[in-house]
C-alpha cells in the first residue's frame, strides 16, 4: 500500500522548499485535510493561510506568481473547479500564470463528504481550459514526480490528489513526462485505460480477465492534458474493444478523451466506465466504487458483457 | 517639463480632456465599448500614470516598478488612452481597439499588451491579484507600491470582500485600493420617487457606510474628489508614504459617471453606449479640439 497522494504531495513540497526559496503554499483553510499543515510546520515562513476564501486565494496566487514566486494551492478539488473556476479561468489559465493547483479530495474516496463535495466533473472542466496542464497521479511515486516537475516548469498545473492510499504502480526509477501514456500490461482482446488511482483497479481487472482466458492490456494516462494521442490510438488499434475507467463522470473526462482520439484515428468501440450523469453521495469509498462499476470485479464483468455483445 | 506653481495641474487637465476624447472616438470607431466608467476614472488614470506610478514606459517589465491593476476591466479603453498618452504605445494604435488581432482587447489582456500587470474584466478579481503582488513585493524586499483601481459597482462582487480582510491581516501597507465611486453601474436599481442620487439610477453603495466598512476590516480610508488632481495626487502620496506600514489604504474617490461631457454625465445609458457621429462632433467641441 502506497502512502496517500495528499501525503506524497505535502512531503515532496517540504523537500523542494528546502532548496527553492520561491516555493510557497497557500491554504484555503483545509490544511489539516490536504496535509498542507505538514508543510506549515516544516516551513512556517512559506505557508500563507488565506482563510475560507478560495476565489481570493487563487487571485493572490496569481499576484505572487507575477512576482516570481511558485505558489501551490491547497483546497478541495471542488472549490477550484466550481467555486473559484472563474478565477482559475481568467486570472490563472488565460494569463498562463505559474500557479499550481493541489486539488485534494479528488475522485470518489473523499471520506464521507457527500454530493456537495464529491467533484465528478473536474477533469472535464480543467481539460477544456486552454493552456492548463491536467495531471492525475496513479500512486505516491508518480505524485511526487509530478510535484517536482510542476514546481520546476512554468505555467499553470492542476494536480488531482486522492485522499486515500492505494497499490504502488511505480518504483523509484519513475520519471514523469507530460503527455506520456504508460503501458502497464499487454493483452490482445481488450484495452483497459485508466487514470489516477483507478489504473491500479484496471490492472486487477486484467488479472481477473486473464483467469478467464481473456487478454486485457492496461494503459495508464496520468497526463490528461497534454496527452500523447498517438500512443492511445496505437494501443487501441491492437484490440477489439477499448474500456475506460475513471473516478469521474463519463461526460468529459478520460472516457471522452479516449473516445475523441479513438473515433478520430482508429474506430473501435469504446466503453466508458465512470459516474453516469449523476451526483455523488456519502458512503464508504469502496461502496461508491462498486456502485459506479469501478471495482476490478465490476470492470471485468463489464468487459465480459461487452465482448459477448461484440460476438 | 517646465516648472509650474504648486496646485497648477493644467497639463493634467489637458491630458484628461484628450484622454476622454480618445475614449469617445475609439469606442465610436470600434462600434462597441464603455464610456461612463472610463470617463469617471480618467482623472484618476491620468494622475496615476503622469504623477503617481513609478514606471518606465520604455521598459514596461522593469522589476521594481509599481504594479497597477485596473480591476474594473471594462474601463480598458480609458486605461489604454492613459497608457498611450504616457508613451507605452503610439496614440494611433488606439484605432485598433477591439479589432481582430489588436493588443487593445475589449478587456485588458496582459498576454498581448506589455505594461499590463494583470488581465481583468470578470469583476472582483483585481484586488486579490494586487494583494498577491504586494505580498510578493514585501517578500522580495521591494519598496514599490501596488495600486488597484476598483469600481463601486464592482464591489458587489464577493471576492473583493475576501481580499479586504486578508490584506489587513498580512499588514500590506504597500497596497492601495482606489474606488472610482461614480455612483452608478450598468443598470442597477431605479430611483424611488423621493430619492435623489448623483446619477439617474441608485448609487450602488448609497445606503452603505463604505468608509466604516473598510475601517472595520482594518484599512485606512482617504476620501477625495476624484476629479481634483491636487487631491488625487496628495492622497496617493499619503498612501505611498504608508507603504512601509502595516495598514493598507483605500482612497474613496467621488466621481461622476461619464464625467467631462455634458451629455454623458450621470446618465446610466452611457455605461456602454456608442457615440453617434454627431455626438463625437459634440464631444470634440466640448473637449476643445477642432473638428477633424
Amino acid at each position: 500500500m502506497t502512502k496517500a497522494l495528499r501525503d506524497a504531495w505535502a512531503d515532496t513540497l517540504i523537500e523542494l522548499a528546502a532548496d527553492n526559496p520561491d516555493l510557497l503554499v497557500l491554504d484555503g483553510d483545509l490544511g489539516t485535510s490536504t496535509r498542507a499543515e505538514r508543510f506549515a510546520r516544516a516551513h512556517p515562513d512559506r505557508f500563507l493561510q488565506m482563510g475560507i476564501a478560495e476565489q481570493g486565494m487563487v487571485g493572490t496566487a496569481v499576484g505572487l506568481a507575477s512576482m516570481g514566486f511558485v505558489p501551490w494551492l491547497s483546497s478541495f478539488v471542488v472549490f477550484f473547479t466550481h467555486r473559484a473556476v472563474d478565477q482559475v479561468r481568467m486570472s490563472v489559465a488565460q494569463t498562463h500564470a505559474n500557479v499550481k493547483i493541489g486539488a485534494a479530495y479528488a475522485g470518489l474516496q473523499t471520506g464521507f463528504t457527500g454530493k456537495t463535495h464529491l467533484d465528478v466533473q473536474d477533469l472535464a472542466i480543467m481539460r477544456a481550459m486552454p493552456g492548463m496542464t491536467v495531471l492525475a497521479p496513479g500512486d505516491a511515486t508518480e505524485c511526487a514526480a509530478m510535484v517536482r516537475w510542476a514546481t520546476a516548469t512554468p505555467g499553470p498545473v492542476f494536480l488531482r490528489l486522492g485522499r486515500e492510499g492505494g497499490p504502488d504502480l511505480f518504483d523509484a526509477s519513475y520519471r514523469f513526462e507530460p503527455g506520456r501514456v504508460i503501458r502497464l500490461r499487454d493483452g490482445a482482446d481488450v484495452l483497459l485505460v485508466g487514470t489516477g488511482q483507478q489504473t491500479a483497479r484496471c490492472l486487477e481487472a486484467a488479472t481477473l480477465l486473464a483467469a478467464d482466458g481473456l487478454g486485457a492490456g492496461v494503459v495508464h494516462v496520468p497526463s490528461i492534458k497534454p496527452v500523447d494521442a498517438g500512443a492511445i490510438a496505437a494501443a487501441a488499434r491492437d484490440v477489439r474493444l477499448v474500456v475506460t475507467a475513471e473516478e469521474h463522470s463519463v461526460l468529459g473526462g478520460l472516457g471522452s478523451l479516449v473516445a475523441e482520439i479513438v473515433t478520430a484515428h482508429v474506430p473501435r468501440r469504446v466503453e466508458r466506465i465512470g459516474i453516469e450523469d449523476t451526483w455523488g453521495e456519502s458512503a464508504p469509498g469502496t461502496w461508491l466504487l462498486d456502485r459506479h462499476g469501478l471495482t476490478p470485479e465490476r470492470i471485468a464483468e463489464r468487459v465480459r458483457r461487452a465482448l459477448d455483445a461484440e460476438g | 517639463m517646465e516648472a509650474r506653481p504648486p496646485g497648477d495641474h493644467a497639463d493634467l487637465e489637458a491630458l484628461a480632456r484628450r484622454g476622454r476624447l480618445l475614449v469617445i472616438e475609439s469606442v465610436a470607431r470600434a462600434g462597441a465599448g464603455h464610456i461612463g466608467g472610463p470617463l469617471s476614472a480618467m482623472d484618476l488614470l491620468i494622475a496615476l500614470f503622469f504623477r503617481v506610478l513609478r514606471i518606465r514606459p520604455d521598459e514596461p517589465g522593469w522589476p521594481e516598478r509599481d504594479r497597477f491593476v485596473l480591476s474594473k476591466g471594462h474601463s480598458a479603453i480609458g486605461l489604454y488612452a492613459a497608457m498611450a498618452l504616457r508613451g507605452y504605445f503610439p496614440v494611433e494604435e488606439l484605432a485598433t481597439f477591439d479589432a481582430a488581432g489588436s493588443r487593445l482587447q475589449g478587456h485588458p489582456d496582459m498576454t498581448r499588451l506589455p505594461g499590463l500587470d494583470a488581465s481583468t474584466g470578470s469583476l472582483g478579481q483585481g484586488l486579490s491579484v494586487g494583494l498577491g503582488m504586494a505580498m510578493g513585493a514585501r517578500r522580495r524586499g521591494l519598496d514599490n507600491h501596488t495600486w488597484v483601481l476598483l469600481g463601486d459597482g464592482e464591489m458587489q462582487e464577493g471576492q473583493v470582500w475576501e481580499a479586504i480582510p486578508v490584506a489587513a491581516k498580512y499588514g500590506l501597507g504597500n497596497l492601495t485600493a482606489i474606488v472610482d465611486r461614480n455612483g452608478m453601474q450598468q443598470y442597477g436599481w431605479p430611483l424611488r420617487l423621493d430619492e435623489r442620487h448623483r446619477g439617474d439610477r441608485r448609487d450602488p453603495f448609497g445606503d452603505t457606510a463604505v468608509r466604516e466598512a473598510f475601517e472595520a476590516f482594518g484599512w485606512r480610508v482617504l476620501e477625495i474628489d476624484g476629479h481634483e488632481f491636487g487631491a488625487i495626487i496628495a492622497a496617493c502620496e499619503d498612501a505611498r508614504a504608508a507603504g512601509t506600514g502595516v495598514v493598507p489604504t483605500v482612497i474613496l474617490a467621488e466621481t461622476v459617471k461619464g464625467r467631462g461631457l455634458s451629455f454623458t454625465e450621470g446618465a446610466f445609458e452611457w455605461h456602454s453606449r456608442v457615440a453617434t457621429a454627431d455626438e463625437v462632433e459634440a464631444a470634440r467641441a466640448e473637449l476643445g479640439e477642432e473638428p477633424a
